[in-house]
C-alpha cells in the first residue's frame, strides 16, 4: 500500500517541480533557489546570508536605500513579556503610529498591527461593543477606557497550530513570528487567533522611500509582499538588540512595559508580581505573554 | 455576644506580654528602631551613588535661577496669598487647598526645593520631593514601572522627571487629540 503511494508522490513532487522551473525559468524575479529553499529553521548560514542580501538588494532597487536585513537569533536565557497599564492608557493611538513606522506596514491600503479598542466604563472589557474606530478632539473620552490589542504572542498560540504549512512559529525567546516566503497567504491563522491580532495583504503593499525603516530583520518588519500575513512582532529588529519596542517608547502616558520574564528585576516582573495583572481571553488557555494590568 | 470586660483586659494583658517577649527577643534586633541614630534612608532612597540620569528640568525660558529677581534682600512674604505681582501664570491645581508655593520652593535658597524635613533638594532631583506623598508612584518609577521609558531592556534605560510629563502645579494630563483611526473596511456589493 505504501510503496505505490510514495511512488504517486515522487511522481507529483517531480512534476511540480519540472514546472515550476519552468515557470522560473520564464520570471525574472522567481529564481530557482527562492522557490526550492527549505524551512526557515533548515536554512544554513550562507543560504539566510543569501535571502538577506538578495532582500536588500531589492529593496536598494525598489526605495534606492541601503538597509540592513539582520537575522539576529533570540537570546539565551530570555523569555519575552510586555505588560500595558489599561489604568493610563488614553487612546490616543501614539503607539499604531510608531509601530506603523517602524515596522514598515503598507501606508495605503492601510495595514496597522495595533488596534486601540474604546470601550464603555459601564460594560468593561466587552469586546461586542468597542470600538476601533472612534475619532475625538480629545481623548480619553468621559466614560470611556481604552484597549490596545495586537499579537499577544501567547505562549500556546492557537494561529502556529492552525498554520498548515509551519510558516508561523514561536521563537525561543517567546516571539511568534511569520516566515513572509513561506507564508501561502490561506489565513487560517487570522482565524485561529483569538484576538483578530494578523493582517493580511490584500493588495501590494506601498511604502514611500523616505520612510522606509532601513533596520529590518528578515523574521519582523522587511516588506511584505502581496498575499502573505503579517502581525506584531514585538519589534523583533530592536528588541534582540536590547531596546524597546517602537510603541513602548512612544507611549506618551508611559502605559507599555516590557521585558525578560526570567530576569527577576525586569519591569515586567515588577508588575506581575505587585500589579492587578490579567490576559484577554484566559479561558481559552492561549496563554498570551501580553499582560494587561491596573497601575493605579 | 455579650461585651465581657474581664475578658478584654485579659485579652490585652496577653498581647502586650506577647509583644513585649518579641522586643526582647534576639531574632528581631534589626527590626527595632534605634531612635538615637536618627533616621537611615531605606535601600528605595536615593544616596548619591544611586542617582539616576535624568533630564534637566523643564524651565520656562529665563526662569532660572530663581535667585536671580529673588535676591537675598528681597524680603520673604510667607504670607498664603494670590501672586499678582509675578508667577500670574501658575494655575495651582495640586491639592491647593493644603499647600503653596513655599511647601515646596525654599524660602531661605530660591533656587532649592525643601522637603518636608526642611532638607534641600536641587530642582534635578525633584523626584524626591513628589516621592514625599506620591510614595508608591515613586517607588513603581524607580523601578521603572511608572512612567515612560526609552532605551534598552536589559540595559541603560532613559529615565524622566516627573516634571518632565507633569506641570507640577496642575499635575494632572490635559486631554490630547488621537491620531486618525484606521480606515473602515468597506461593504463590497
Amino acid at each position: 500500500m505504501n510503496a505505490p503511494e510514495t511512488t504517486r508522490r515522487d511522481m507529483l513532487c517531480t512534476l511540480a517541480g519540472c514546472a515550476a522551473a519552468a515557470l522560473a525559468g520564464g520570471c525574472s524575479d522567481f529564481t530557482h533557489t527562492e522557490f526550492f529553499r527549505g524551512h526557515f529553521k533548515e536554512l544554513s548560514e550562507d543560504e539566510l546570508t543569501a535571502i538577506r542580501e538578495k532582500i536588500e538588494a531589492e529593496c536598494k532597487t525598489k526605495y534606492d536605500k541601503d538597509v540592513t536585513v539582520s537575522n539576529t537569533p533570540a537570546r539565551e536565557g530570555v523569555q519575552f513579556a510586555y505588560a500595558l497599564d489599561i489604568s493610563r492608557c488614553v487612546g490616543c493611538r501614539r503607539c499604531v503610529y510608531a509601530c506603523v513606522a517602524e515596522n514598515n506596514q503598507s501606508r495605503d491600503p492601510v495595514v496597522q498591527w495595533i488596534r486601540v479598542l474604546e470601550m464603555d466604563k459601564e460594560k468593561g472589557i466587552d469586546f461586542e461593543h468597542a470600538n476601533p474606530y472612534y475619532d475625538a478632539e480629545t481623548v480619553p473620552r468621559p466614560g470611556h477606557f481604552y484597549l490596545p490589542v495586537a499579537c499577544q504572542h501567547c505562549a500556546d498560540p492557537a494561529c502556529v497550530k492552525s498554520c498548515p504549512v509551519g510558516a508561523t512559529w514561536k521563537e525561543p525567546d517567546g516571539i511568534v513570528v511569520i516566515d513572509y516566503d513561506w507564508c501561502i497567504g490561506c489565513r487560517c491563522c487570522m482565524s485561529a487567533c483569538p484576538y483578530g491580532a494578523r493582517r493580511f495583504n490584500w493588495k501590494e503593499p506601498s511604502l514611500p522611500a523616505d520612510q522606509v525603516n532601513a533596520n529590518m530583520h528578515i523574521l519582523g518588519n522587511r516588506p511584505r509582499p502581496k498575499g502573505v500575513v503579517e502581525k506584531c512582532t514585538w519589534c523583533v529588529q530592536r528588541v534582540r538588540d536590547g531596546r524597546y519596542p517602537a510603541c513602548v517608547e512612544v507611549c506618551p502616558v508611559g502605559a507599555r512595559k516590557f521585558g525578560n520574564l526570567l530576569d527577576p528585576s525586569s519591569e515586567i516582573r515588577y508588575v506581575l508580581d505587585k500589579k492587578r495583572v490579567f490576559v484577554l481571553k484566559n479561558e481559552l488557555a492561549t496563554h498570551p505573554r501580553f499582560y494587561y494590568f491596573y497601575g493605579l | 455576644m455579650k461585651f465581657d470586660i474581664a475578658r478584654r483586659t485579659r485579652l490585652e494583658a496577653l498581647v502586650a506580654v506577647l509583644a513585649l517577649v518579641a522586643g526582647a527577643c534576639g531574632r528581631h534586633e534589626s527590626n527595632d528602631l534605634d531612635l538615637s541614630a536618627g533616621w537611615v534612608p531605606g535601600p528605595d532612597a536615593p544616596s548619591s551613588d544611586s542617582k539616576l540620569h535624568t533630564p534637566p528640568p523643564p524651565f520656562s525660558e529665563g526662569i532660572f535661577p530663581c535667585s536671580e529677581c529673588h535676591e537675598a534682600d528681597m524680603p520673604v512674604n510667607t504670607k498664603r496669598r494670590e501672586l499678582s505681582m509675578a508667577h500670574t501664570d501658575i494655575v495651582l491645581k495640586h491639592d491647593e487647598e493644603h499647600r503653596w508655593c513655599l511647601d515646596c520652593h525654599d524660602a531661605a535658597d530660591r533656587d532649592s526645593l525643601h522637603l518636608a524635613g526642611g532638607d534641600k533638594v536641587p530642582f534635578e532631583e525633584s523626584y524626591r520631593l513628589c516621592g514625599q506623598c506620591h510614595g508608591d508612584k515613586y517607588r513603581d518609577w524607580r523601578a521603572g514601572v511608572h512612567g515612560r521609558r526609552g532605551g534598552n531592556w536589559d540595559g541603560e534605560k532613559s529615565y524622566l522627571l516627573c516634571v518632565n510629563c507633569h506641570n507640577a502645579h496642575s499635575p494632572r494630563f490635559a486631554p490630547i487629540k488621537p491620531l486618525p483611526p484606521p480606515p473602515k473596511p468597506e461593504r463590497t456589493p
